[in-house]
């Protein structure tokens, strides 16, 4: 992939005076033109290119809402009426940033899901896999900072919580935990000097974003893409050259996406969001239900199942920190799937027990979902531990057993026999 | 408020005193420490004064206002994660490590007290 020769040749003077000291078009050319993809890529695989629309959206509505907004506890709430009520297009620019960060999540976890079906994960995919799961932490990051952004009552309970999970570290150490929680608020409480610094890490990280999602890209160029055969390139007659083929077909999907985009925009700006983020902040009040966006559910649900049992297991004051240090390990035991998943056959395609593990997993993570949005009481409570246990299940017991003892369906020999058929593959041959 | 957070001022009956001093401490996380006797002053044992700020993830706990939701214990009820605490502002069930924290303060007067 890496290794395949350039076939760009400068035409006008201008181009090749660039081409002998910085060849920049070259490496565009090399990359994005003529970069050998495999031929049998479905819709799916769209979603990088979808990805980085979302992420280049995210930045240019981001800087113009930052022209407008005034941070501030006195200021913020009221700056964003400002923006969206007196400010020019300012309810677009506004309503596309925020139904933005949810048209993120919804494409990031499409193209998780495709990597984990597909067996993207695996060797030689590790470290482009890996960058993968820390753009997810850097993007949920940015995400949570710019919802405090607002300073509504969830912008303000929803900082309140997620920062007091730091606390829990006051069991390994006393005064450890507090200590960090306080530094993180600049001062005992949540108030403007947090909305201030938050803000300002808002709109640092998507830049450390830009500069991981360039590895990842990097990484992926490197390797190679990954296909719905879990089968590498073997010959050139199985790839297509990624302009026009591929960037047609990712153009398609992106204009699908957008309609979807535009749809919640123009139509559901709030639906995605909470009535009570429309109440200014209020440190006497906590709403009566504290609910993260949607894109956190799944993972409040595992934070919320540990309470003082876990599946009849008393887990006394220790129950806080287990709750927080599973709902982390629930995003860190991503990173660890390619060592995790002993089967060699990448595709889920050609494995029918994994394949059963797969759609439970995917079940899981929307039920654990509708769970996060429900209260923590009663009969949610058991339902949110045994699915917190069927999650980490699929990594830690479903990956590397099921890899040894499943026999694997047949194999076609290459991409082409896939697509063309035994016979019209041979003739090819 | 006291820095930034709400504080909880409570005129317990007889019987919410007594329901607090019944519990064998010995169950409590907090141990010894968490004596309903220690968690009051002396003379005013009646008046429980507590940082409204529930020990687990920092929400408000519910059962400051008469028809609130006082969990199973009669004192508090954190609606964020469901945890309870008693009479006393002791945790009794739920997710949170410790008791709702005492703030230092004396009184000053008997109806005027000084937090901090």
């Amino acid at each position: 992939m890496s290794g395949h020769t350039s076939s760009y040749e400068p035409t006008s003077r201008w181009g090749k005076w660039w081409d002998e000291r910085l060849p920049v078009a070259r490496m565009m050319h090399a990359q994005f033109v003529a970069f050998p993809t495999p031929r049998n890529l479905n819709y799916l695989w769209t979603f990088g290119g979808i990805l980085f629309l979302c992420l280049a959206a995210q930045l240019v509505t981001g800087i113009i809402l930052a022209m407008h907004y005034q941070v501030g506890d006195a200021t913020a709430f009221n700056s964003l009426e400002h923006i969206r009520r007196d400010v020019n297009f300012g309810w677009l620019i506004r309503n596309i940033h925020a139904v933005g960060s949810s048209m993120f999540f919804i494409a990031v976890y499409i193209h998780i899901f495709r990597g984990l079906y597909y067996g993207s994960y695996k060797a030689p995919r590790e470290v482009l896999w890996i960058l993968g799961v820390i753009i997810l932490l850097v993007m949920m990051a940015t995400a949570f900072l710019g919802y405090t952004l607002p300073w509504g009552q969830m912008s303000f309970w929803a900082v309140t919580v997620i920062t007091n999970l730091f606390s829990a570290l006051d069991t390994i150490w006393a005064g450890l935990g507090t200590g960090i929680v306080e530094w993180l608020w600049g001062g005992y409480s949540v108030s403007g000097v947090t909305l201030n610094r938050f803000f300002s890490l808002h709109y640092l990280l998507p830049f450390v974003l830009v500069g991981i999602v360039i590895l990842h890209i990097w990484a992926l160029h490197v390797v190679g893409q990954n296909n719905p055969t879990g089968i590498e390139i073997k010959e050139p007659s199985e790839a297509v050259p990624m302009h026009p083929y591929a960037t047609s077909k990712d153009l398609f999907g992106m204009f699908a996406f957008i309609l979807l985009f535009a749809w919640f925009v123009f139509f559901l700006p709030d639906y995605l969001g909470h009535p009570d983020n429309y109440i200014e902040a209020n440190p006497l009040v906590t709403p009566p239900h504290i609910v993260p966006e949607w894109y956190f559910l799944p993972f409040y649900a595992i934070l919320r199942a540990f309470t003082g049992s876990f599946l009849g297991i008393p887990l006394g004051s220790l129950a806080k920190l287990l709750g927080v240090v599973a709902m982390f390990g629930s995003i860190a035991v991503l990173a660890f799937a390619p060592w995790l998943d002993t089967s060699r056959v990448r595709s889920a395609k050609y494995r029918p027990m994994f394949k059963w593990a797969f759609w439970t997993f995917a079940f899981t993570c929307l039920a654990l979902g509708y769970l996060g949005a429900k209260p923590a009481e009663g009969v949610y409570v058991l339902w949110a531990q045994i699915f917190t246990v069927l999650y980490f299940a699929y990594f830690l017991v479903a990956m590397p057993v099921l890899g040894l003892i499943e026999t694997p369906s047949k194999l076609p020999r290459s991409i082409n026999e896939a697509v063309l058929g035994p016979d019209a593959a041979a003739q090819k041959h | 408020m006291w820095r930034g957070k709400p504080v909880f001022i409570r005129n317990r009956t007889k019987d919410e005193i007594e329901a607090a001093r019944k519990v064998d401490v010995a169950t409590l996380p907090g141990g010894a420490n968490s004596a309903d006797d220690k968690r009051v002053k002396k003379d005013h044992e009646n008046f429980l004064v507590l940082v409204g700020i529930c020990t687990h993830l920092g929400c408000i706990p519910k059962g400051q206002s008469m028809n609130d939701a006082k969990g199973d214990f009669g004192g508090w009820f954190c609606p964020c994660h469901g945890s309870h605490y008693d009479t006393s502002g002791r945790i009794r069930k739920g997710p949170a490590p410790r008791d709702l924290e005492v703030p230092p303060y004396e009184f000053v007067s008997a109806t005027k007290i000084k937090i901090g």
